[in-house]
């Protein structure tokens, strides 16, 4: 076996999924092994010492992976936990790990196809799935406005100067959400703002791992929210379905014409309450600086 | 010996990790603390609070990056994106010197997110000093790679663990990171003996050494870093120290993390052998000390 093809059958053993007692699995479950006794598979590259066989040798990589994993999915879920259950939580966290391992050299974006999986997948969260997908909206939307960059902010004064119909840019670490439930509700009572740092230690931390939260409970509302973040915080501001509108819109490259014709179609709101809406609304973005100009603008717009 | 050209002629003394949960100990204390080594994909992002405490920081620390996904003993190519930010980022520190373990972790775009061991083959020499080779140029500060913990052993190795380091530090022609606590830990779970390997590596490579603590199961050792550091591992830091002279010294402590004063009281103990060694160098007529 060259380099290559001994990492790649190495992996397959570490990454396939532990049994329900946490334990490798005594056969091959993924196929790759035709069903195969792990001892024996294990056997062929990795050598037993006086105190572990083989088998128990990699078993040790196995567990460490799905601990690491675990750890950091629980980390960036924990409304999701509370919101489906714990048992339910485990398997569906095994589940999608299994589906979607890390194809990042950070665990940052571990959760990155969570929301696309469950959609797929809504009987892992049973009678709750559209409060779960809700919550996992917000979880997620919070990790990217943790962190995702920020370009310098336009003042209220430069954005006039752009003329009457300016295409704009919403700064990438303001997330927009339109959820069915105030998710957000829910996850401010409950999401601890401890964030992961990647380390060499591979033991499994004990903290937090089983505590139980008990979930607000939530009656279904349309709700529009952003999360962004001031000095360096993470903040929650909730919405107006048009200011969202406008704001998606925005995001898109629409110009600010097409955004407010968006936002308004089917309004019945006067003319002159919607320019002192749109005037508020500008007043409070330029003031949480969420508004920058364009990468790549569009010519003559 | 101690600052050498894979540290680019630093000696920074004692150090430890930045973590999160001294921040508000550091900034309002202002510890004596000699240096911060960061993990370095912890920062590697657009933006946020991480960048900024980091910005914070080395206003009054100096940092040194040491990472734990560059995966120089991946069969594959490196991911040209992490390649990217991780410049980046040296650019952003000014780190003097980069350090990641001499492992693998990834395969077909997969991620293990840990430290697997490799195969001491000469097919796997070739191919780690290859890439450490191409990382050092991109990134165009030296790299000191570090020898990890393993709990298993290939039956194709041929040859040991430190025969295999240092191969591939020649062929890389790069620094070491000698971390004596992993080579503790390798030492009971793989029954060789650690003096032997401390022994065996070049001197003139260390480009830093880590110290640190584990949990020891009935069958094996693990490498946790939420203990102090053991009296055996101490004398392999001093026969490190014997050795390498006066070398940056790292304690590692990543899980239960104790109080700040804690944390650098443990690495202080480091000075003990540090400061001799520093005194011998410094004395002219010490030449051809035992080495």
């Amino acid at each position: 076996m060259n380099l290559e093809e001994l990492q790649r059958t190495m992996a397959a053993a570490v990454m396939q999924p532990l049994t329900d007692e946490e334990e490798m699995q005594p056969r091959d479950t993924t196929g790759r092994w035709q069903g195969r006794p792990m001892d024996e598979v294990v056997g062929q590259f990795i050598a037993p010492n006086s105190r572990l066989t083989a088998f128990e040798r990699l078993e040790i990589y196995n567990r460490q992976y799905w601990f690491r994993l675990q750890t950091a999915f629980h980390e960036d879920f924990p409304a999701l936990r509370a919101v489906v259950g714990p048992e339910r939580f485990e398997a569906l966290m095994n589940a999608y790990l299994t589906a979607h391992p890390s194809r990042s050299f950070t665990l940052r974006n571990l959760g990155s196809n969570l929301l696309d999986w469950l959609f797929q997948n809504p009987h892992f969260a049973g009678r709750k799935i559209k409060l779960a997908l809700d919550v996992v909206r917000v979880e997620w939307a919070c990790i990217e406005a943790f962190d995702n960059s920020e370009f310098a902010p336009l003042n209220i004064e430069e954005i006039a100067a752009l003329g009457a119909n300016p295409q704009l840019a919403l700064q990438p670490y303001v997330q927009l959400l339109a959820l069915d439930y105030p998710a957000d509700d829910l996850v401010l009572d409950m999401h601890r703002r401890q964030r992961r740092e990647s380390s060499e230690a591979g033991a499994r931390p004990e903290a937090d791992q089983d505590e139980d939260f008990t979930p607000l409970r939530l009656r279904k509302h349309a709700t529009w929210l952003a999360i962004h973040r001031v000095d360096y915080s993470l903040y929650y501001k909730r919405l107006t379905q048009p200011e969202y509108r406008t704001l998606t819109g925005l995001r898109a490259g629409l110009t600010l014409a097409e955004a407010l014709e968006s936002a308004f179609a089917g309004s019945r709101l006067n003319v002159a309450s919607q320019v002192r809406q749109v005037q508020q609304w500008f007043a409070t973005w330029a003031q949480l600086s969420w508004l920058c100009a364009p990468a790549n603008p569009s010519v003559g717009q | 010996m101690s600052a050498n050209r894979f540290n680019a002629y630093q000696n920074h003394g004692v150090g430890i990790g930045l973590r999160i949960p001294h921040y508000d100990h550091i900034f309002a204390h202002q510890p004596a603390v000699d240096w911060f080594e960061i993990i370095s994909e912890n920062y590697m992002i657009d933006g946020g609070r991480p960048l900024h405490m980091l910005d914070r920081i080395m206003e009054h620390y100096k940092v040194v990056q040491h990472g734990v996904s560059m995966y120089f003993g991946s069969a594959q190519p490196p991911d040209r994106e992490h390649l990217r930010r991780l410049k980046s980022l040296v650019q952003r520190t000014k780190t003097p010197w980069l350090s990641d373990h001499l492992c693998w972790g990834s395969i077909d775009g997969t991620y293990s997110h840990d430290l697997l061991p490799l195969p001491y083959t000469w097919e796997a020499v070739a191919k780690t000093a290859a890439r450490i080779r191409e990382v050092q140029d991109f990134v165009e500060v030296p790299v000191a790679v570090e020898n990890v913990s393993s709990y298993a052993e290939f039956l194709d190795s041929e040859m040991t663990e430190w025969e295999f380091l240092n191969e591939v530090v020649e062929r890389a022609d790069c620094g070491i990171l000698l971390d004596v606590n992993n080579i503790y830990v390798s030492s009971v779970n793989h029954d060789f003996a650690p003096m032997d390997y401390v022994n065996a590596i070049p001197a003139e490579r260390v480009a830093q050494i880590h110290i640190a603590g584990h949990t020891r199961y009935e069958k094996y050792i693990l490498d946790t870093h939420d203990h102090p550091v053991i009296d055996p591992v101490w004398q392999l830091y001093a026969r490190a120290v014997e050795r390498c002279g006066p070398t940056p010294t790292l304690l590692e402590w990543d899980d239960r993390i104790p109080s700040f004063e804690e944390v650098w009281a443990e690495a202080r103990k480091a000075e003990k052998y540090l400061t001799p060694a520093k005194s011998a160098a410094e004395e002219p007529q010490l030449t051809g000390a035992a080495r």
